[in-house]
């Protein structure tokens, strides 16, 4: 029977399939975990409604506590509140960077207006130029915008604030 | 998502979340068929990206509307086994597909609709339902920045451009009149706290949808009477078609999983 810390410290080793640097942990979405009579039940909160990557998730959360010796395990699903990019643990930020992906900014507040041709002047993050152009608001997850370094040239992602 | 201890549901209340949860389900489906097909690579990405956020705004609906009825009906069996009278999405949704500035100017449309319909269910009496809105308002706020600014690019962009900008406005238009058209499940609903009426969200949703539009140099088509019945199970012939192919493989092979 694992201890609470101890199933914490599993879980920090789970990596998001999308995005191999960070932990499920980092990206806190992973809210609750609970040591009950029938087991232990992990609760996490999707990042977007339709994100791909959510059952797999599920099922790297089960394996890897089953793999640290806990008993029977349940993943559940809350929505309330809303996961945010602000959960995301400083500790990941850098290793986004370094993977190529511009750590988000500030969630904008839920009454904030939609602004129109919004131009963000993120730095590259391999040659660390303000040069950029914003390629699409979506890039290869729906987490994510695509764009362009105009002077190394080369594409880089941006975690979208939610 | 845990279910909330429910005492009665009324039909109002399950239409009502039935309609919201279809209306992501079609509109979800119309923009996943660009998928491979958008003009540029960056756009094939956007618009797969919002079909899913569409269909996982879906699955949490419809998944909730099936705890509501109590039948035990998941969000498979109310996606995949319902005919097109059984759905109650608004006929706008279900529009096919021309170019790509109909696209945008119908996720403009919709979208604008949502963000403002999002943000007043964050406050239902259906604690359930208040949760999937404040997740959904998040992704509708990034759908509307995105289809607005192309609605601003095409209609003030080229002489071509704009003119099919200026077709589809005018082609869609008049389907916008169904979402603010009174009648008792908006009533209910609104009388109940779970949401509000729909054509409450009129003035605030022309005021939105008029100032991009100007911005945009579109002309605003005038109102006519012409009203379509999708909210009330009464579609055009094109969600047939459209549920044809989306419910093909569940009815060919039922209970299939892979």
């Amino acid at each position: 029977m694992l201890t609470e810390a101890q199933a914490w410290q599993a879980l920090d080793a789970v990596e998001d399939p999308e995005i191999p640097v960070v932990s499920v942990t980092e990206l806190g979405i992973v809210r609750e975990v609970i040591l009950g009579e029938d087991g232990l039940r992990v609760v996490v909160t999707p990042t977007y409604s339709g994100c791909p990557a959510t059952e797999m998730i599920a099922e790297s959360i089960v394996d890897a506590l089953k793999a640290a010796g806990a008993g029977k395990v349940s993943v559940e699903t809350r929505l309330a509140p809303p996961w945010s990019t602000d959960w995301i643990a400083e500790s990941a930020r850098e290793k986004l960077r370094a993977y190529g992906i511009v750590p988000p900014q500030p969630a904008l507040p839920d009454g904030a207006q939609v602004v129109r041709f919004m131009s963000r002047k993120l730095p590259c993050p391999r040659c660390g130029s303000s040069h950029t152009t914003r390629l699409s608001e979506f890039g290869s997850t729906a987490c994510k915008s695509l764009y362009r370094c105009e002077d190394c040239r080369e594409p880089f992602e941006y975690f979208k604030p939610i | 998502m845990g279910a909330p201890a429910m005492t009665q549901t009324t039909p109002a209340h399950l239409e009502y979340v039935l309609r919201l949860g279809d209306a992501a389900l079609i509109h979800g489906q119309r923009l996943s068929e660009w998928c491979g097909h958008a003009p540029v690579l960056e756009e094939d990405l956007a618009l797969a990206n919002m079909a899913l956020d569409f269909v996982g705004q879906a699955r949490m609906l419809l998944s909730h509307a099936g705890v509501l009825e109590g039948k035990g009906r998941d969000e498979d069996t109310l996606a995949f086994l319902r005919h097109e009278g059984q759905y109650r999405n608004p006929t706008l949704c279900e529009m096919p597909n021309t170019d790509f500035a109909h696209t945008m100017i119908k996720g403009f449309l919709l979208g604008s609709f949502n963000l403002l319909m999002w943000s007043r269910l964050c406050g239902s009496s259906d604690e359930a339902l208040a949760a999937i809105a404040a997740k959904s308002l998040k992704e509708a706020r990034y759908h509307v920045e995105h289809t607005g600014d192309w609605v601003i690019r095409l209609g003030d962009g080229t002489e071509e451009s704009h003119r099919r900008a200026q077709a589809a406005l005018d082609m869609l238009w008049p389907y916008t009149n169904e979402l603010f058209a009174a009648n008792p499940t908006d009533d209910a609903a609104a009388a109940a706290g779970v949401g509000p009426a729909w054509s409450d969200l009129a003035e605030d949703w022309e005021k939105a949808v008029l100032a991009v539009l100007k911005h945009a140099t579109l002309t605003v088509p005038a109102r006519t009477p012409f009203q379509s019945y999708g909210k009330f199970g009464r579609h055009s012939e094109h969600l047939g078609h459209l549920l044809a192919v989306m419910q093909h493989l569940p009815r060919s092979f039922p209970g299939a999983t892979w």
